[in-house]
């Protein structure tokens, strides 16, 4: 029942992209005519709206067809098939949806999905290496700096993004550097004492 | 002072079993499935308190790209459970519960859904949904709690109890009597509630499910669109936190089946920030007013407890809140009285901790007023009037270790710090304060079935259709059967979270642990003796030991006089042919035991606050959570439910407050940007410490449950230490600093 989503092409598929893209310069010329044109023409329809975003995500290549509008948050999700970041408001307010975009923490719902051109991503799914996981990973587990873990993607990488950005340095800093993310399970103090530690061990991350 | 707990002397830690999966994003929450030809739905709600639709302007949603249908009432094809008894009158009260969603055009609260547009994609929904414009007939509405909760004959009686004398507190050498206001709170999650269904045919239905009760959502979904329980399956592998907000289907999942019968697709519909606050439930706002008596040596002789709490128009819900003053202290006269208040809104329901914490914070506060009134330390106080056994049943309790959690409190905190007299300690120009107060939750234990199947590789698997909104029901679960099968919890593997698992309880009111874990353990006997079974029947050698004779251990079965004498699982299978061997066995309520006891958890809760003497900023430094639950099985998961309820706790005390426009009945604080919950900067280092005695009655495990009472008397605690630092008593959450200057 499961479907890993097709709408992103990386490698192999770059022929199918070419393939509709192709289609739809030669569809522009009436398109709304084309948009209304009912159910069995939806997918012509949809893919004449569809704007190319070239981008990095995990270390691989990337060339998602989004709709205008589109979130980055709602492509990982939809598009990309990578659901490890998280949904929790969709207003910038709790932090789940936290990736790094060229090595900065970004509450993905606010960023447009066609605005990280060029751009390099990372989720939660490009942290750990294979089975290796990331030291604040490892933290987070050891700590149980989460109960439910759904804000945990987020946690964990605004964690390590505290840490590089150098506002890691005290328990209190790592509160206050650390408040964007809501957790409501109340892991607070735990998710402190796993930044803290992955901190003092001096380990690059 | 921390007890350090080995339960079981296996080979793991207190890690979750579920810890990489979440920390890795590959933990699937109900949003997260994809599915094929997957279509999404988003709700239109009403910008109206209370009336009906007079049209809905529909033409250009319609017309909107990737839109399939919009469904709405008077399109809404019709839903068996909305009114089973038109067809056999013996089904009156097995309707849909609460907000029959689509099935006509009253309008019941602002925010209501009142259509549904579904289309190709989420983007695409959410454009229609913008587009859909409804005329209404409009009515007066009331949302404003505080003024016609004075008005008598709005309420509804909810409940009244009293044993010796009515009102004796005013008779007392010593009273105090206050009202005390709690607001409405959410529970926001921050996993948005969600549903995907799926049809297969006009009888089957697989529904992907934010719940605490897989089984529950089960049936509801079942009664509702007349379907065989076995037809309808529900998933909820993961959940992102709900604290009471998933106990219950509320009207999006029937939403999303209708939807995906209309347009024969798979159908997503995820609620935004905004609906959470009106669809999921909340805790109802609350008035109470208590009335406490004592001598001049601090026995107590009265107390008087009234509240009201409000509803919704639609739906009666009343919960605990004057239930601890009947029973938590030894005290001849108690009464107590509680209504409920219809209002223009959405229907509460049980938020963590549910009425008990609001009760709690009545009922604590004015025990603490009334230990300063008397000059008597608070913890003292309640020592004093400790209740051996319980006051109403008059039954001893099964296991109360409460006296233990005041003393480990005190030590931890440094209670003798304390100034007897308010507003006289500061600290680097800060006013100081400590505060303490009690908690207590029911305990008990439910109905479980659980299966265990043992492999022929040794590995054993156990799976029961419960779900786990983040306490680590697997993680404790595991841990309840390496114990009983003696074997190492590396092996063991908790299945949950579908219901063509059998059927468990669901995950409310700090049972799971208790009801579940008694599922287990009785399920790895049943295996024990299965195996050992097996041995005497296809092993000559074992042939002549009696059943007696044999024991478990390490993943063998060996013979209690002679070691030497073993087999392992492994070898046992094969030599059987078996692949597996497998066991389900049904947990259930021991009543006729039970009927000799009060069962309970309780807790208390020591906090150290700092105030600043011009703003009123208030800062928790200090809190010591301490909770009797009994037997703790996994000391790690306990903590951080101990700490997570601090966490509740805090929000409640200090900064939680859901707010209506009473000219409109809309939320004005509909967003985590306007309803504040507890940050990271909100929250001090947090101490627990659990009596960790077990219980002998309740269940194999000893074990009682904490989730609640980690959050119950917390709130409390800080009111009393807040008024320790400066001399002024707040009795309205949440304590703001504008109460303090």
């Amino acid at each position: 029942m499961e479907q890993k989503q097709d709408h992103c092409c990386n490698g192999g598929s770059r022929r199918n992209f070419i393939k509709k893209t192709t289609a739809l310069t030669a569809l522009s010329i009436v398109p709304s005519a084309i948009i209304k044109a009912g159910e069995h023409h939806e997918a012509i329809a949809s893919y004449m709206e569809k704007t190319p975003v070239q981008l990095e995500i995990n270390g691989k290549p990337y060339k998602v067809l989004v709709d205008p509008g589109v979130s980055l948050l709602d492509m990982l999700r939809e598009n990309v098939g990578l659901t490890g970041t998280k949904k929790g408001c969709d207003q910038g307010h709790c932090g789940a949806c936290i990736v790094h975009v060229d090595g900065k923490r970004v509450n993905s719902c606010l960023s447009e999905a066609v605005d990280n051109n060029g751009k390099k991503i990372t989720t939660i799914e490009g942290l750990a290496e294979g089975d290796k996981l990331h030291p604040m990973q490892e933290a987070f587990i050891k700590h149980d700096a989460f109960q439910c873990g759904y804000c945990t993607p987020g946690q964990i990488m605004s964690g390590v993004a505290c840490i590089r950005e150098g506002q890691a340095g005290s328990p209190d800093e790592i509160k206050e550097f650390m408040s964007d993310n809501i957790c409501r399970c109340g892991a607070y103090p735990n998710i402190v004492a796993a930044i803290t530690e992955v901190k003092n061990s001096g380990q690059k991350i | 002072m921390n007890n350090k707990i080995k339960f079981f002397e296996t080979d793991n830690d207190d890690d979750r079993v579920d810890g990489i999966d979440k920390v890795t994003g590959r933990a699937k929450y109900t949003a997260d499935h994809m599915l094929e030809n997957m279509a999404y739905a988003v709700f239109v709600t009403s910008t109206v308190a209370k009336g009906a639709i007079k049209s809905m302007l529909l033409h250009e949603a319609r017309n909107a790209p990737g839109v399939l249908d919009i469904i709405y009432y008077q399109n809404c094809p019709p839903v068996p459970g909305y009114r089973p008894y038109a067809k056999d009158p013996a089904k009156k009260g097995f309707e849909w519960r609460g907000l029959k969603v689509f099935d006509n055009n009253l309008v019941y609260y602002y925010g209501q859904p009142i259509a549904l547009v579904v289309a190709t994609t989420w983007e695409k929904a959410v454009k229609a949904a913008s587009l859909v414009k409804a005329e209404y007939i409009t009515e007066a509405f009331e949302t404003d709690f505080e003024t016609l909760r004075k008005n008598e004959k709005k309420l509804k009686p909810a409940g009244q109890y009293k044993r010796g004398e009515e009102d004796a507190w005013k008779n007392a050498e010593v009273s105090i009597e206050a009202e005390y206001f709690t607001p409405i709170e959410t529970h926001n999650p921050i996993e948005l509630h969600a549903t995907i269904a799926v049809w297969e045919g006009d009888d089957k239905l697989t529904v992907y499910d934010k719940s605490q009760g897989p089984k529950g959502t089960q049936s509801e979904l079942a009664r509702n669109f007349g379907l065989d329980e076995k037809n309808v399956r529900v998933i909820t592998k993961f959940v992102g936190g709900a604290f009471g907000s998933a106990l219950r289907s509320w009207p999006h999942v029937p939403a999303a089946c209708i939807a995906a019968k209309v347009v024969k697709r798979p159908v997503k519909l995820v609620l935004n920030r905004r609906q959470m606050f009106t669809m999921v439930g909340y805790r109802p706002q609350s008035w109470q007013k208590i009335s406490i008596g004592a001598t001049k040596e601090g026995k107590l002789t009265g107390i008087t407890h009234h509240a009201i709490s409000n509803t919704s128009r639609y739906e009666d819900f009343r919960e605990g809140i004057v239930n601890a003053a009947q029973f938590l202290y030894e005290c001849p006269n108690v009464n107590t009285s509680y209504k409920i208040l219809p209002l223009d809104i959405n229907t509460p329901t049980w938020m963590r901790g549910p009425g008990e914490a609001t009760g709690a914070f009545a009922l604590e506060c004015a025990l603490d007023e009334l230990a300063y009134k008397l000059n008597m330390d608070p913890v003292e106080l309640r020592i004093k009037n400790y209740a051996e056994v319980h006051p109403v049943s008059k039954l001893p309790w099964t296991s109360k270790f409460l006296k233990e959690c005041y003393a480990a409190g005190k030590e931890m905190i440094g209670w003798h710090k304390r100034p007897s007299i308010p507003r006289s300690l500061q600290e680097n120009g800060m006013l100081v304060g400590y505060g303490m107060a009690g908690g207590v939750f029911g305990a008990g234990r439910g109905n479980a079935t659980v299966k265990a199947i043992l492999k022929n590789d040794g590995t054993l698997i156990l799976q029961s259709a419960v779900s786990d909104m983040g306490p680590g029901t697997a993680t404790t679960m595991v841990k309840v059967a390496a114990e009983v099968m003696q074997m190492p919890a590396s092996k063991i593997k908790f299945q949950l979270g579908d219901t063509d698992f059998p059927p468990g309880p669901t995950q409310g009111g700090s049972t799971t642990t208790s009801t579940l874990g008694s599922g287990v353990s009785i399920a790895c006997e049943a295996l024990k003796q299965a195996l050992k079974e097996l041995a005497r029947t296809i092993i000559p050698s074992f042939s002549t030991i009696a059943a007696e004779e044999l024991g478990i251990a390490d993943g063998y079965v060996v013979s209690k006089k002679d070691s030497q004498q073993k087999i392992s699982f492994t070898e046992l299978l094969q030599k059987a042919g078996k692949p597996e061997i497998e066991v389900i066995k049904e947990s259930t309520r021991a009543t006729a035991e039970f009927q000799k006891y009060a069962m309970n958890s309780f807790s208390a809760h020591f906090v150290k606050v700092h105030v600043h003497p011009t703003t009123g900023a208030i800062a928790l430094k200090q809190i010591i959570a301490t909770g009797d639950g009994g037997k703790i099985i996994s000391e790690k998961t306990a903590r951080s439910q101990m700490i997570g309820g601090a966490v509740g706790g805090i929000g409640m005390a200090l900064t939680e407050e859901a707010l209506i426009d009473h000219t409109t009945g809309k939320y004005i604080t509909d967003t985590l940007g306007k309803y504040q919950v507890p940050r990271h900067r909100d929250v001090p280092f947090i101490e627990t410490y659990f009596p960790n005695k077990p219980d002998p009655i309740i269940n194999p495990m000893g074990s009682k449950g904490v989730g609640e009472i980690a959050l119950v008397g917390f709130a409390p605690a800080v009111a009393n230490a807040v008024f320790n630092a400066t001399g002024k008593r707040v009795r309205s959450l949440p304590i703001k600093p504008e109460h303090l200057i």
